[in-house]
C-alpha cells in the first residue's frame, strides 16, 4: 500500500541502473535530502551540531570507509583509529605550513596521505586473512598512534602534544576554530559525507566494486575469473583509507578542534566504527548511516531519558546506559545478524505486501 | 509489524528526547558540573565530585545559595572521556539563564573548552590542572589555572630534591627520572623539567606511562637498573596505586618519590599498605575534617540525608580538592554579584569576579576554612595566582597525610618565560590579538 509499485515501468537501461529505482525511494531520499540541506541548518543550534549532527556525519563517513573495506571485500580492519589520526594529523600538517591553502583541498589531500599509509598496511592481506589480517591492522594502530605521540614534528612540538585545528575558511565562511557558525559547519560535513556517499554508491556498484565484492565472497574462484587480487584488495585499501582520513579531518577540525592521540584516535575509536559497520550492515551504504546513527545516538538518548527524564543519578545512569546499549546492541544482532540495514530492507519488503505482510 | 513498530518508537525517542533538556528557574546560579564517577578514572573523579557538590549543597543549606541566589548544581557524567565532555558542556551551557562557570576536571576537556567557552564568555576554572601557559589572561581572557600549575610544580619539586641534596649546585650530575601519563596531561612539565635540568645540571629520564597505567612492569625496571636519585610522577587514576606498588616492590626509596597533587590522595596510597610510608605529594590545601566548613557540610547536608558520598570519606585529600574549588568558584560568583550590583550575573561578569578575586587569611576564616588554603590573588595578567606548592608525606601508620614543608615559590625566571613563549604561540596559530590589562 505503501510501496505500490504497480505502473512503474523501466524503459531504459539507464532508469533500471539507476541507484533508486522505485519512485517512492526516489522520492523519500530527495526529501530527507531537502530537509537536511535546507531546513535543519535554520534550526541548528551549538548542542544539536557539536552533540549530535556533526558528530553522526563524522562517524557515518569513517563507518562508509570501513565499511568499503570490511563489507565490501571482507578485509577485516582494527586501524580505522590510527588511519583517522593520519588524517587528522595530515590536515593539521598541510593547513599549518601553508595556511592559505583551501580547506577542500587540505581535506582531499590528507584523505591521499592516508590512503597511501592504508595501502602500505594493506600490503599484508595479500598473505593473511581474516583474523591475522585483524592483528596486522591491530599492529597499524598502535604504530600511529605511537608515532604520533612520539615524535615531535607531527604536532609542531607543542609542550603537551595536543594538535590544535586553527581557524579556516571556505567560501569564506568560517568552517574550523570556535567562532565557526554550527550550521556552516554542519552544511560543510553534510555536504561531504552526501558527495562520499554517492561516490560510494557509484564505486561499489561498477567493476571495481564487483572485483571487490568477488574477492570477499571467494578469493579464489575471483582469482580464477581475472579479478588481480592485488589490484582488488590494494584498491580497497586505499578508497577505504581516503574515506577514513577524511573523516578523521573533519574529526579533528570541524568537530572537535583539538585532539590528542592517545585518547582521539585510540583502540576504542577501531571498534567503535567497527561496531557501526556490524550493527549498521556489513555491505550496504545505508548501514553505515544507521550504525553511525544508532552508535551515536543511542547513548546520549539513554543518557537524557535517565538523567533529564527520570532524575537518575548522573554516575548511576551512566552504569545503566552502558549496560542497556550493550544489551540493545546484542537484541539487534539477534533479531537481524546482517544489521539495521537488512531490517530496513525487511520493512521494506513488508511495507510494498502491505497490508498483508508475510 | 511488531518491528516496524518497533522501530518507529525507537526513531521517535531517537529523535524527540534530546530535546526534552531540563528548564530551570531564571533566578538560579547554573554550575555545571562535568563530573567522573565512572570509567578508569572513577576512583580518584568520585571524592572530588562529591566535595563540590556538598560544598554548593551545604551553601544552598546553609545560606539559601550565594548572597541568596539559590546555586543549580548540575552533574554531567563524562567518564574522562573528550568527546562525552563536549556534548555535556554543549547541553549544560544553556540551562537556566546560562551556565556560570565551568571546572572541567580533566586537561583534555579543558583543552575542548578553552575556546569554546572563550567563544561563549563563560569563565574555565581549571583548577591546577589544563593549560599552563592559559596563567596569562592577555591571551586567555576565560581561562583561569589558580592556584597553582604543574610548571610550578615541577619547579618546587627539583628545588625540594635540590634542598634534600644540600644546594642547588649539588643537583649538577644527578638523575631525575619523570614517569608521567602519556597525554597532555603527563607531558605539561617536561618543557620545565628540561629548561631545569639545562640550569642545574641535573640529567633527566622521561618514561612514559600508557593510559589507563595498570601496565609499568617495563617503567619500574629501567628505574631499578638507572636507579635515579629522584622520582617525579604525573599520574591519575589507577596508574597512581600501579606506581607506588610497584616502586615499594624494587624498594625504591618513598621519601625520593614525589607524586603531582593528582598523585597524592588516600586512594593511591593504601593499595601500598605500609610500604607507601613517606611517599611524598604537591598539595595546595590541607586534608582532615577538622574545619567548621566540614562540620556544616556533616550538619546542614549529610544530617539532612542529602550527602553525595559517605560520611566518613569527607575530609580526603580529594574530596577537600573538590571544597577548595567550589569554595574558590562562590567566591568569584559573590565577587561578580558585588562588582555588577546583581543577583543573577552571567558568565561575563563571573570572569569578572574571578579575574578580581581576593581570597585572603581573614576571608578564609569568615568562611570556616582558617588555614585550609593559602591567600589567593588573581589579577587580569596573571591567572595563576601565587603558584605556591607545598609537599605532604603519607604516614602509613597514621594512616594520613601531613605538611612537611612551607609553601614554595616556583623558579618564576625559567616559568614566566616559558609561559610567554607558549601562550604567545598559541596567540599566533589562532589569530588572537593579546588584550590590554589597563
Amino acid at each position: 500500500m505503501f510501496y505500490r509499485e504497480a505502473g512503474q515501468f523501466k524503459t531504459s537501461y539507464k532508469a533500471d541502473q539507476a541507484i533508486f529505482t522505485i519512485t517512492q525511494d526516489k522520492f523519500f531520499v530527495g526529501a530527507f535530502l531537502v530537509i537536511a540541506f535546507g531546513v535543519v541548518p535554520f534550526f541548528i543550534d551549538d548542542y544539536w551540531a557539536n552533540a549530535i549532527l556533526i558528530h553522526v556525519l563524522v562517524y557515518a563517513l569513517a563507518g562508509l570507509g570501513l565499511n568499503i573495506l570490511t563489507g565490501y571485500c571482507g578485509q577485516v580492519s582494527l586501524g580505522t583509529g590510527g588511519f583517522m589520526a593520519v588524517g587528522a594529523y595530515a590536515s593539521y600538517k598541510l593547513t599549518t605550513s601553508f595556511p592559505e591553502m583551501n580547506f577542500i583541498i587540505v581535506l582531499l589531500l590528507s584523505g591521499g596521505v592516508t590512503a597511501c599509509v592504508g595501502m602500505f598496511f594493506g600490503l599484508p592481506s595479500l598473505r593473511i586473512k581474516g583474523f591475522y589480517l585483524a592483528v596486522a591492522t591491530l599492529a597499524a594502530q598502535f604504530f600511529l598512534v605511537w608515532l604520533f605521540n612520539k615524535v615531535g614534528w607531527f604536532f609542531n612540538y607543542s609542550p603537551t602534544g595536543m594538535i590544535v585545528s586553527p581557524p579556516r575558511e571556505v567560501f569564506g565562511f568560517l568552517i574550523t576554530g570556535p567562532e565557526a557558525s554550527p550550521a556552516v559547519r554542519y552544511l560543510f560535513c553534510l555536504s561531504v559525507v552526501t558527495v562520499f556517499a554517492l561516490a560510494a554508491k557509484n564505486i561499489v556498484r561498477g567493476r571495481i566494486g564487483r572485483s571487490w565484492m568477488a574477492i570477499r565472497d571467494m578469493d579464489i574462484a575471483a582469482e580464477l575469473i581475472g579479478i588481480r587480487p592485488l589490484e582488488a584488495k590494494l584498491s580497497a585499501f586505499a578508497v577505504s583509507s581516503f574515506y577514513v582520513g577524511v573523516a578523521g579531518a573533519l574529526y579533528f577540525n570541524v568537530w572537535l578542534g583539538s585532539a590528542e592521540p592517545t585518547e582521539a584516535f585510540d583502540i576504542f575509536q577501531s571498534f567503535f566504527v567497527l561496531f557501526i559497520v556490524i550493527i549498521g550492515g556489513l555491505g550496504s551504504i545505508l548501514g553505515s548511516f544507521l550504525g553511525a546513527a544508532f552508535m551515536v545516538l543511542v547513548p546520549i538518548t539513554l543518557k537524557t531519558i535517565m538523567v533529564d527524564g527520570m532524575g537518575f543519578a548522573v554516575g548511576a545512569a551512566k552504569h545503566v546506559e552502558v549496560m542497556l546499549l550493550g544489551a540493545l546492541i546484542i537484541f539487534f544482532l539477534i533479531v537481524e545478524p546482517h544489521g539495521l540495514a537488512r531490517l530496513w530492507q525487511i520493512l521494506k519488503e513488508k511495507l510494498r505486501r502491505w497490508p498483508f505482510p508475510y | 509489524m511488531r518491528l516496524k513498530l518497533l522501530t518507529k518508537a525507537l526513531a521517535v525517542a531517537a529523535v524527540a528526547m534530546p530535546l526534552t533538556t531540563a528548564v530551570a528557574d531564571a533566578a538560579e546560579l547554573t554550575i555545571p558540573g562535568t563530573i567522573y564517577r565512572t570509567g578508569p578514572y572513577a576512583p580518584n573523579g568520585i571524592p572530588w565530585a562529591n566535595g563540590i557538590a556538598d560544598y554548593y549543597a551545604m551553601l544552598n543549606e546553609r545560606d539559601g545559595g550565594i548572597e541568596g541566589t539559590k546555586i543549580n548544581y548540575v552533574e554531567c557524567e563524562t567518564a574522562y572521556n573528550t568527546k562525552q565532555g563536549v556534548e555535556c558542556y554543549e547541553n549544560t551551557k544553556g540551562i537556566g539563564s546560562g551556565a556560570l562557570v565551568y571546572q572541567p576536571m580533566s586537561t583534555g576537556i579543558t583543552y575542548q573548552l578553552i575556546p569554546k567557552a572563550t567563544e561563549d564568555k563563560i569563565p574555565v576554572f581549571s583548577m591546577g590542572y589544563g593549560r599552563t601557559s592559559a596563567a596569562n589572561g592577555k591571551v586567555f581572557p576565560y581561562v583561569f589555572n589558580m592556584p597553582a600549575t604543574y610548571w610550578d610544580q615541577a619547579s618546587v619539586f627539583v628545588k625540594y630534591a635540590g634542598e634534600k641534596e644540600g644546594g642547588m649546585d649539588k643537583l649538577k650530575g644527578k638523575k631525575i627520572a619523570l614517569v608521567y601519563h602519556n597525554s597532555a596531561y603527563g607531558k605539561e612539565p617536561i618543557r620545565t623539567l628540561e629548561e631545569l635540568s639545562k640550569k642545574h645540571g641535573f640529567e633527566l629520564m622521561l618514561l612514559a606511562v600508557d593510559h589507563p597505567g595498570q601496565e609499568q612492569k617495563a617503567t619500574w625496571l629501567q628505574i631499578r637498573r638507572e636507579r635515579p636519585d629522584w622520582v617525579f610522577m604525573w599520574g591519575w587514576g589507577v596508574m597512581n596505586q600501579v606506581a607506588i606498588k610497584e616502586a615499594s616492590s624494587i624498594r625504591y626509596p618513598m621519601d625520593h618519590f614525589i607524586g603531582v597533587w593528582w598523585s597524592g590522595s588516600e586512594n593511591d596510597v593504601t593499595p601500598a599498605g605500609e610500604d607507601a610510608h613517606g611517599y611524598l605529594s604537591a598539595t595546595f590545601h590541607a586534608s582532615g575534617d577538622n574545619f567548621r566548613a566540614h562540620d556544616d557540610i556533616k550538619k546542614f547536608v549529610y544530617d539532612k540525608g542529602k550527602g553525595h558520598g559517605d560520611r566518613d570519606r569527607i575530609g580526603e585529600v580529594l574530596y577537600n580538592r573538590g571544597i577548595v574549588a567550589a569554595m574558590w568558584t562562590s567566591e568569584a560568583i559573590r565577587n561578580a554579584m558585588r562588582i555588577h550590583n546583581t543577583k543573577n550575573p552571567t558568565g561575563e561578569q563571573v570572569r569578572d569576579g574571578f579575574e578580581s578575586l581576593n581570597v585572603d587569611a581573614k576571608r578564609l576564616a569568615v568562611l570556616g576554612l582558617e588555614g585550609f588554603t593559602y591567600p589567593l590573588q588573581v589579577t587580569c595578567e596573571n591567572h595563576t595566582g601565587p603558584g605556591k606548592v607545598a609537599l605532604q608525606q603519607w604516614d602509613a601508620k597514621k594512616g594520613e597525610w601531613s605538611l612537611v614543608t612551607d609553601f614554595y615559590s616556583s623558579d618564576r625566571d625559567v616559568i614566566d618565560k616559558l609561559i610567554a613563549e607558549d601562550s604567545m604561540a598559541y596567540a599566533k596559530e589562532n589569530n588572537i590579538t593579546p588584550r590590554t590589562c589597563n
